[in-house]
């Protein structure tokens, strides 16, 4: 009988819920009140049918675009959340202060900030604007494959759910974002949290890799008539990049990963101390993933700022081609840098070299990127609303970011500065000065496409102010204790000198949480006074690209009559030349229906990852099977579209008419 | 279909179709870059076998294990099931149900035949001691040729629900787009297999 | 099916757009020229023709070689197909596959050189 319950129950027992740990339990007691809240809220105003049918079933690459953007911010605030601790623990824990979170505690924090923010925010977000913004400025209706759109969104949210689950049923890693072993192997890592980033990660990164599959087709082969290559919107080219990058670059995660979780699971002894194992491959293998990993997250940064740039100067953008070829550069020398994450490692001076001398020449396609920003401002007849602020603080953010980067590409100044606070400093500059603030610059320029109306500008300008200097104070100081010598992941120190620097860094983190604060204000007044803010036209920025041309938010079939497209710019080009939107002579639309079938394998596999890491081996085979056999199932689904009536398109189009003839 | 430029006369140019677009199918390219990325995941593999197959940790060496005789044979039976699946794509051609229904069971059949033979021969090796947990070279081996196994039992999985799904509705657009797809990666884990039998059991038994 | 009729009715003019038409002729051409790419290896290393390296580097060009021949025959890639992004995504994985294997070997024996002290002969003998 024992053998049996060994064998359903694996490692879980009731000794996985940390009673013992009061900041673990205060959390919880939040994440169930508020969750209760929730629940409660949406019964009370009747939102299952509506939740399930519109929205969870979806295959609305528009609705999945607002769901990855809801996934990333939700989990941008638990990811914040564990900013916070480890400023407040590292200003405090001096001399002898322990502060209030012991180093296994403050291990997993560190563990965790880092993989939510990469895996859960910086992705989703990414991914959410690419899904909603490219097959509107493609003039498509939807994805190449909008099943799988879906599948790929609730894997990424299986993976989240993982990873949460982690905080309160057993523990996560302490071995650092990317788990080198062999501290992550079995026997360093016994515990269950190594095996939830294994499995949160290899759920989320299946979505991931459909997802990159999925873009690539659709740019490939959706395009609007007369959309040659050269004709795209730079945001659709970088977003073409980025999902190549995905494509090329997850598999290796996947591999890797796998033959870690081979080593815990299986014995094996491919990054073991003994038996002819070499933890070093782990670190060349995680990086020839980690490096393309970090262009996947700023390629569509940029290519917001192109958008934001040549709409808000009234331009257009300055040296169309060289952006792009700037952006096939990097996509392609982003495979020829990976080293010079492991300069220190040993492998000499030769090896070194060549990784430093390729890392700088990476550097010189974005500088020219940033020459073509700034080309288009000039002599631009510029509007600094909210994302305009957003892309000069990057300009300035990144390019000091950057610079540091260059810097630590001397492979000589590398040894001093690796892992230093000097290295923390760095990628915070350019991830949060250009991922981050583009997000941020995003979210405001397209809200009113995906909304119908725009968000408060008084509040977004209070948050970038909050975000920009808080930024700065948070890791100016992180610069200097690098150079000191400080090293990375400490929850302890000894020198008293070094307090005031953690304390300036503290207080920069708190300015960065007002600028939280601020954004969700600025959801909040939006939505209460959205019939002030609201965009009537659709083309609340006069833009320049298709997705400008569909009503706010554009009808669920986007286009009624696709777009033909003549030039660049191509929105603009037809309001220059007086296009005129047809008003008669619509035909039904074929559209693909939703389903329940990607929510339902995602669930499975997320269930599975959860009793893979428990060791419940019979849970884990069956859900398995069920697992495999919601897929074989789901192929024997035929009856997967339907027509939107030509009578419902024209009430649809005569209401747009309506509303432009008021406006 | 719809007109694209300004014409010769200098009309207006058109701006919006006339409703008759239809994007073009993107299941092929979609499964042709699903196997680039298998591609790379099969390339770490080897890259991990290169780095760690020589690491025996005082073990049986790919000289002292691999049969080669059995490898022959393997490889034999997956080159036999790319042509008989070539067959039943012809077939497909010319619309012959029965016919692609035939030659996709000798396939399924020469497809479950290279997996046991595997499984044997791992079965074997397991017994003998060489398990995937006694050195870094066998980690690498079994893990890099158990994938490509893998894949195969995936394939094998896969063909027989299409020839349910043949069976039950025909040779439709959708299932003949879904025999296309299976017959790139059926191929795709021949191309697969050369590297294997060449960089692992050949080289391995040359050293 | 209804469904299945209503996309089927749209894009039956243009006719399965798979890029080839294969034939009996072009599999058994193929699967010739790999029974034969097949053989000669297997019987140069198990009959011990050649010196070791020689024999490697042989093996390794008619290994080169099938691949081709099944991406020709078998696969049917050429640079029409999918309006040569087929070909276009195959060349740009094959560079890269070129730089993880080449990287990763000259990576890691430049590593264990200078930080793992055994001679790579003596892990042999190594427990």
């Amino acid at each position: 009988m024992s053998d049996l319950s060994q064998l359903i129950f694996g490692r879980l027992s009731w000794a996985a819920i940390p009673l013992h740990e009061p900041i673990l339990i205060a959390t919880f007691l939040g994440v169930a009140l508020g969750g209760l809240a929730m629940l409660a809220a949406v019964t009370r105003y009747r939102l299952w049918t509506p939740l399930w049918r519109d929205w969870i079933c979806s295959i609305d690459h528009k609705k999945i675009g607002i769901m990855y953007m809801v996934l990333g911010l939700v989990m941008l605030m638990r990811g914040f959340a564990d900013a916070v601790m480890m400023r407040l623990q590292q200003a405090v824990a001096f001399g002898g202060d322990a502060g209030f979170l012991p180093p296994h505690h403050y291990d997993q924090i560190f563990t965790a900030h880092g993989v939510i923010m990469i895996f859960f925010v910086a992705m989703p977000l990414v991914t959410g604007f690419m899904n909603f913004v490219v097959p509107l400025q493609i003039g498509a209706r939807d994805v190449a494959f909008p099943f799988l759109n879906n599948f790929s969104f609730w894997m990424t949210v299986g993976g989240a759910a993982l990873l949460m689950v982690s905080l309160f049923v057993g523990e996560f890693a302490t071995t650092g974002w990317l788990a080198y072993p062999p501290l992550s192997g079995i026997l360093q890592s016994p515990t269950v949290g190594v095996d939830y980033y294994l499995w949160s990660l290899q759920v989320a990164g299946v979505g991931t890799t459909l997802s990159g599959i999925n873009l690539i087709a659709t740019i490939v082969k959706m395009r609007a008539p007369g959309m040659s290559l050269m004709k795209m919107p730079v945001f659709t080219w970088t977003a073409l990049c980025t999902n190549v990058l995905i494509v090329v670059s997850f598999p290796v995660l996947t591999a890797t990963l796998t033959l870690l979780t081979l080593d815990r699971y299986a014995g094996t002894n491919f990054f073991t101390t003994e038996l002819g194992g070499n933890a070093m491959m782990y670190v060349n293998l995680i990086w020839i993933w980690g490096h393309p990993e970090v262009y996947i997250l700023i390629l569509p940064a940029f290519g917001i700022f192109s958008e934001v740039v040549s709409t808000f100067s009234r331009k257009r953008l300055f040296g169309y081609a060289s952006m792009v070829y700037a952006t096939a550069a990097i996509t392609i020398l982003s495979y020829l840098v990976w080293l010079h994450h492991f300069f220190t490692m040993g492998s000499g001076a030769s090896v070194n070299a060549f990784f430093g001398i390729t890392t700088m020449i990476i550097s010189i396609p974005t500088g020219a990127k940033i020459f073509n920003w700034l080309f288009t401002m000039y002599r631009g007849r510029i509007d600094f609303d909210v994302p305009m602020l957003w892309t000069v603080g990057f300009m300035i953010t990144f390019v000091i970011g950057g610079m540091t980067g260059v810097l630590l590409a001397v492979p000589a100044a590398d040894f001093v500065l690796h892992n230093s606070l000097f290295l923390i400093a760095h990628f915070h500059n350019v991830i949060i000065g250009g991922v981050l603030f583009g997000i941020f610059a995003g979210i405001n320029y397209w809200f009113p496409k995906a909304f119908g109306f725009r968000l408060d500008a008084f509040w977004g300008k209070a948050s970038f102010w909050c975000w920009f200097v808080g930024f700065w104070l948070a890791f100016a100081p992180l610069y200097v204790l690098g150079l000191m010598g400080v090293t990375r992941r400490m929850s302890q120190f000894d020198d008293p000198s070094l307090k005031i620097w953690f304390e300036i860094a503290a207080l920069g983190a708190g300015l960065v949480a007002i600028g939280i604060a601020c954004f969700v204000v600025q959801i909040a007044v939006s939505i209460r006074n959205r019939e002030k803010l609201r965009d009537t036209t659709g083309d609340i920025w006069d833009g320049r690209t298709l997705e400008w041309s569909t009503s706010s938010p554009p009808p669920a079939y986007n286009f009624a009559f696709t777009p033909v497209v003549h030039s660049l710019d191509a929105w603009h080009d037809m309001k220059q030349r007086g296009a005129r939107r047809p008003l008669t002579g619509f035909k039904p639309i074929h559209m693909p229906r939703n389903t329940a079938a990607g929510f339902i394998i995602s669930m499975l596999a997320t269930a599975l990852g959860f009793a893979l890491v428990w060791r419940m081996w019979l849970p884990a085979g069956v859900l398995f099977a069920l697992t495999i056999g919601a897929a074989i199932r789901h192929t024997f689904n035929y009856d997967r579209d339907f027509h939107i009536p030509a009578d419902e398109v024209r009430s649809t189009e005569d209401e747009r008419t309506r509303a432009l003839a008021a406006a | 279909m719809s007109s694209t430029t300004m014409n010769a006369t200098g009309a207006a140019p058109v701006f919006y179709d006339d409703g008759d677009h239809h994007p073009q199918q993107g299941t092929l390219l979609g499964f042709w870059l699903y196997l680039m990325s298998d591609l790379l995941i099969f390339a770490i593999l080897f890259a991990t076998y290169a780095v760690l197959g020589r690491s025996y940790a005082a073990g049986p060496s790919g000289a002292d294990l691999f049969d080669l005789k059995l490898v022959a044979v393997n490889t034999g039976l997956l080159l036999v099931s790319s042509i008989t699946y070539g067959m039943a794509m012809i077939a497909m051609q010319h619309g012959r149900k029965a016919s692609v229904l035939r030659w996709l069971a000798v396939t399924g059949v020469l497809g479950l035949g290279f997996l046991s033979l595997e499984l044997y021969e791992f079965a074997h090796l397991i017994h003998e001691g060489a398990s995937p947990q006694r050195s870094a070279f066998l980690s690498s081996f079994f893990t890099l040729v158990g994938t490509h196994g893998l894949h195969v039992a995936f394939g094998c999985i896969w063909l027989f629900t299409l020839m349910t799904q043949v069976r039950r509705h025909g040779l439709t657009r959708e299932n003949k787009r879904r025999l296309v797809c299976l017959s790139m990666f059926w191929h795709f884990l021949d191309v697969v297999w050369i590297a294997v039998f060449t960089f692992v059991y050949l080289m391995g038994v040359l050293q | 099916m209804s469904a299945v009729s209503a996309a089927d009715h749209h894009d039956h003019d243009h006719h399965d757009d798979i890029g080839y038409h294969a034939t009996v002729k072009g599999y058994v051409v193929g699967f010739l020229l790999s029974v034969v790419l097949t053989a000669i290896p297997f019987w140069l290393v198990m009959g011990k023709v050649s010196t070791p390296a020689a024999t490697g580097f042989i093996v390794l060009g008619f290994a080169a070689v099938q691949m081709l021949v099944h991406m020709v025959y078998f696969l049917h890639l050429n640079a029409k197909v999918e309006g040569g992004w087929s070909m276009l995504a195959l060349l740009f994985t094959a560079a890269l596959v070129v730089i993880v294997l080449a990287g990763s070997v000259w990576v890691m024996y430049h590593l264990n050189t200078n930080m793992m002290p055994m001679a790579p002969h003596d892990m042999r003998s190594m427990p």
